[in-house]
């Protein structure tokens, strides 16, 4: 209440000639809290470091990384270097070529490289092993074209030879291809995969579709919830925010299964169905698409729910009360008042259910079916069955990337409306 | 409820044996009736929780009365939505949209009304000229100081021509210059457009500066509706004498009455002649009110002799610029206020005494605290 004076015209002390010092001595005084504010974010940097940002790197590494056939063919690689791949190679490089098999079988790591060029080439395990086992020493000079020709007829073959120099690494495509569905036919031209391989872009496309669907079904679902959370008294209020937080104190595996017990034939909700008399046969609830979307939402759904309510919550109940007056029915006021101002909410809470659902594994493993599994089953496929860390790495480079380019997408979207001020409450 | 009271004057609200309460045992606004004029600048003024507000939300549609009518332009506008009842509001902290920009905040109920795209344009155009805004339409709410957003909320209020336009403590989170100006703009605004504006204060000097007609409320209740120099210088009761402006209570019983006047046997010694404004007759104990610039205080052993003089002991002088005051012990009342002229307070000594005297139509003789 007391009057002050204006402040007008109070800050035109400094002159030109004094900034620079004054600034030299705003970053020394600032340097000291930014060092202090470093020490305290420190430990978890390097914990941060070390368990994310480090495995994250490794795998980038590994979908590109491909030495395997460097390191068992080397001869061979190095005189396929000059090969312009247009005929078959001289016969320096059958020589080279017999004589790594030679040297690999010696040193037992003839599955090692059969098992890299088997992924290019279906069958070329076989090749290569045949080879090893029958090539019982070094062809004479000049016959080992012929000797290794004999041995398996793959070896007059243009595509096993580029199959081989593809291979040769250090570096390679291929896995980052083949997560998009894409090979280098024998000319080295960028091509589609044969269609019985094409499956990752199949893949990719129902990990989107289904965390999308996940995503529709948390916002419709959540909205009213965060809305009512944000209109109730603080005591009602909070009772219901212990109810949309209780999942997160359990197990997602419980969760799961408890699912599985609610949806399954014989379950409670057929059950329940039955005994109405609403349906004679039981309704396929799970191990389907309907499974997976039910429990990913109801596991996704706090995620939701948070940030909507937060952004609700900061919408005083007069801009509503504003609009009215101003001759807004409810709905206009709704849609044209309240709405926009909850869309950072909308936003925020969809990118991160979206996200966390592009790579739900438990999940669609335990309640879908053989149609429902997303990318990250077939990574840990690849990561724990079969080995094949190249292809695991390389589809989880492309979720990443696609991931990291929403998140930008979001940013880009959030930046352009600013959403504070107004009420001063 | 009341069919017999009718003003001539025509009424654009009134309000008719009005009730509410929001717990069902405490009526918050006790009866209230109440007509306001069309083009007047009528002032609810009350401390707070007297029913001001609430009276002004059931105006506005945001609260539904318990009981009795509310009438607008001679409609019962009981159950009309907020929405329909073409009343602009400012509210307490201008309640202005984050997402949209001043233009837009402006132009928000011309586009729920369906007016045409050119013709809102320039009212548009026009409000931000009103406000002396133009060269901020595009800002955001967020970008403007609380001066500028109380403009801009004016003008969102008065852009779509309200018949009526509620201001619920517009001016309560500017500070004290800029109220002020506010304060003398919001009246020009008033002046010039004719509008009817119904606004709620706390601020009885808000209030004073403002209206055409003030309604102080207390308790739920009324107590007095009339001119800001009637308020002043007739309050009917205590409260309104203490609300509005500065005022001096002594306690007294009423000794005989006679044509408008009594004499008063003070509490503290000595007796006054005050004009008899809310006793009940004699014997009845009563609460004298007096202005601090009706006071007129007397050297020590002066030979002046009114029907009102008093001795009364210096507490303190206080310069404030414009005048000074002085803080007497007068008949037991320790916060005895006199308005001085700046520079007659200098001969005042702590614990000296003095004789003070007022007329006796200055003095009110009210009903007791």
């Amino acid at each position: 209440m007391v009057g002050l004076p204006m402040t007008a015209a109070s800050s035109t002390g400094a002159t030109a000639s004094a900034d620079v010092p004054l600034k030299r001595r705003l970053r020394r005084a600032e340097r000291t809290r930014q060092v202090k504010a470093l020490a305290l974010v420190l430990p978890l940097l390097v914990f941060l470091l070390f368990t994310f940002a480090g495995p994250i790197a490794g795998m980038l590494w590994r979908s590109v990384d491909d030495r395997e056939v460097r390191q068992v063919l080397p001869q061979t690689i190095a005189a396929l270097a000059g090969w312009d791949g247009k005929d078959l190679p001289d016969e320096a490089a059958f020589a080279a070529l017999a004589s790594d098999v030679l040297a690999a079988r010696a040193s037992g790591t003839v599955a090692i490289a059969a098992k890299r060029l088997n992924y290019a080439l279906n069958g070329f395990r076989t090749i290569l092993t045949s080879t090893a086992r029958n090539l019982k020493a070094a062809p004479d000079p000049g016959m080992a074209k012929e000797t290794l020709g004999k041995i398996n007829a793959a070896w007059r073959e243009r595509a096993t030879w580029t199959t081989i120099k593809d291979a040769s690494g250090p570096i390679t495509g291929f896995y980052l291809l083949a997560a998009l569905d894409l090979t280098r036919n024998v000319d080295g031209a960028i091509i589609a995969a044969a269609p019985d391989q094409s499956i990752y872009r199949n893949l990719f496309m129902r990990t989107f579709v289904i965390s999308l669907s996940v995503t529709a079904l948390c916002l419709i679902l959540g909205f009213p919830v965060a809305y009512l959370l944000a209109a109730l008294p603080p005591g009602r209020s909070n009772l219901l925010m212990i109810f949309v937080l209780l999942p997160f104190w359990t197990s997602l595996l419980v969760r799961t299964c408890a699912w599985i017990v609610l949806l399954q034939s014989k379950g409670v909700v057929n059950d329940s169905l039955h005994w109405l008399g609403i349906i004679d046969e039981p309704l396929r609830l799970i191990y389907n698409r309907f499974g997976v979307c039910v429990a990913m939402t109801h596991v996704l759904l706090p995620f939701m729910i948070l940030p909507l309510y937060s952004s609700m919550k900061a919408i005083s109940p007069a801009y509503m009360r504003a609009a009215a007056s101003l001759g807004a029915p409810p709905l206009t006021a709704f849609l044209r008042i309240y709405l926009p101002q909850t869309l950072p909410g909308i936003g925020a809470g969809s990118l991160l259910v979206f996200i966390l659902a592009l790579g739900y594994y438990i999940t669609p493993a335990l309640v879908g079916g053989a149609a429902d599994q997303m990318i990250s089953y077939f990574i840990a496929l690849y990561t724990t069955e079969t080995a094949n860390w190249g292809l695991a790495s390389a589809l989880g480079a492309v979720l990443l990337l696609a991931t990291l380019l929403l998140a930008l997408v979001y940013g880009k979207l959030v930046q352009g409306q600013q959403v504070t001020g107004g009420m001063k409450n | 409820m009341e069919a017999g009271m009718v003003t001539p004057a025509p009424a654009l609200v009134r309000f008719s044996g009005i009730q509410k309460t929001y717990d069902g045992e405490h009526l918050v606004v006790k009866n209230l009736d109440l007509d306001i004029r069309k083009g007047e600048f009528i002032t609810l003024l009350g401390p707070s929780g007297s029913g001001k507000t609430t009276t002004l939300m059931m105006l506005a549609g945001f609260e539904i009365p318990t009981h009795g009518e509310i009438y607008l332009d001679g409609r019962s506008i009981k159950n009309m939505p907020p929405h329909k009842r073409d009343i602009g509001m400012v509210f307490q902290n201008y309640a202005l949209f984050p997402h949209l920009t001043i233009a837009e905040n402006i132009a928000f109920p011309l586009s729920v009304r369906k007016t045409s795209k050119a013709e809102a344009q320039e009212r548009v155009k026009s409000a931000l000229r009103m406000i002396k805004m133009e060269a901020l339409a595009n800002r955001r709410p967020g970008q403007l100081s609380g001066g500028q957003q109380q403009r801009v909320a004016l003008a969102r209020a008065l852009v779509f021509n309200p018949q009526l336009v509620l201001m619920d403590e517009p001016l309560g989170a500017l500070d004290k210059r800029l109220r002020e100006q506010m304060q003398l703009e919001i009246k020009q605004l008033h002046e010039r457009m004719g509008i009817t504006v119904v606004y709620v204060t706390h601020d009885q000097s808000e209030a004073l500066t403002m209206s055409d007609r003030i309604a102080v409320f207390n308790d739920g209740v009324v107590q007095q509706i009339d001119r800001p120099d009637a308020l002043y210088e007739h309050p009917v009761n205590s409260f309104v004498a203490h609300f509005i402006g500065e005022n001096n209570v002594l306690a007294g019983t009423v000794e005989t009455v006679d044509e408008g006047y009594c004499r008063v046997a003070l509490a503290g010694g000595g007796t006054v002649t005050a004009r008899a404004v809310n006793i009940s007759g004699a014997g009845a104990s009563t609460s004298l009110s007096v202005r601090p610039e009706r006071i007129t205080i007397l050297p020590d052993g002066s030979s002046s002799d009114g029907p009102n003089r008093l001795p009364a002991k210096v507490q303190n002088a206080i310069y404030l610029g414009d005048h000074a005051l002085a803080v007497l012990d007068v008949a037991g009342n320790g916060e005895f206020m006199v308005k001085l002229q700046p520079g007659a307070h200098d001969n005042l000594r702590h614990g000296e005494s003095v004789f003070i005297t007022f007329r006796p139509e200055d003095c009110l003789a009210l009903d007791p605290v």
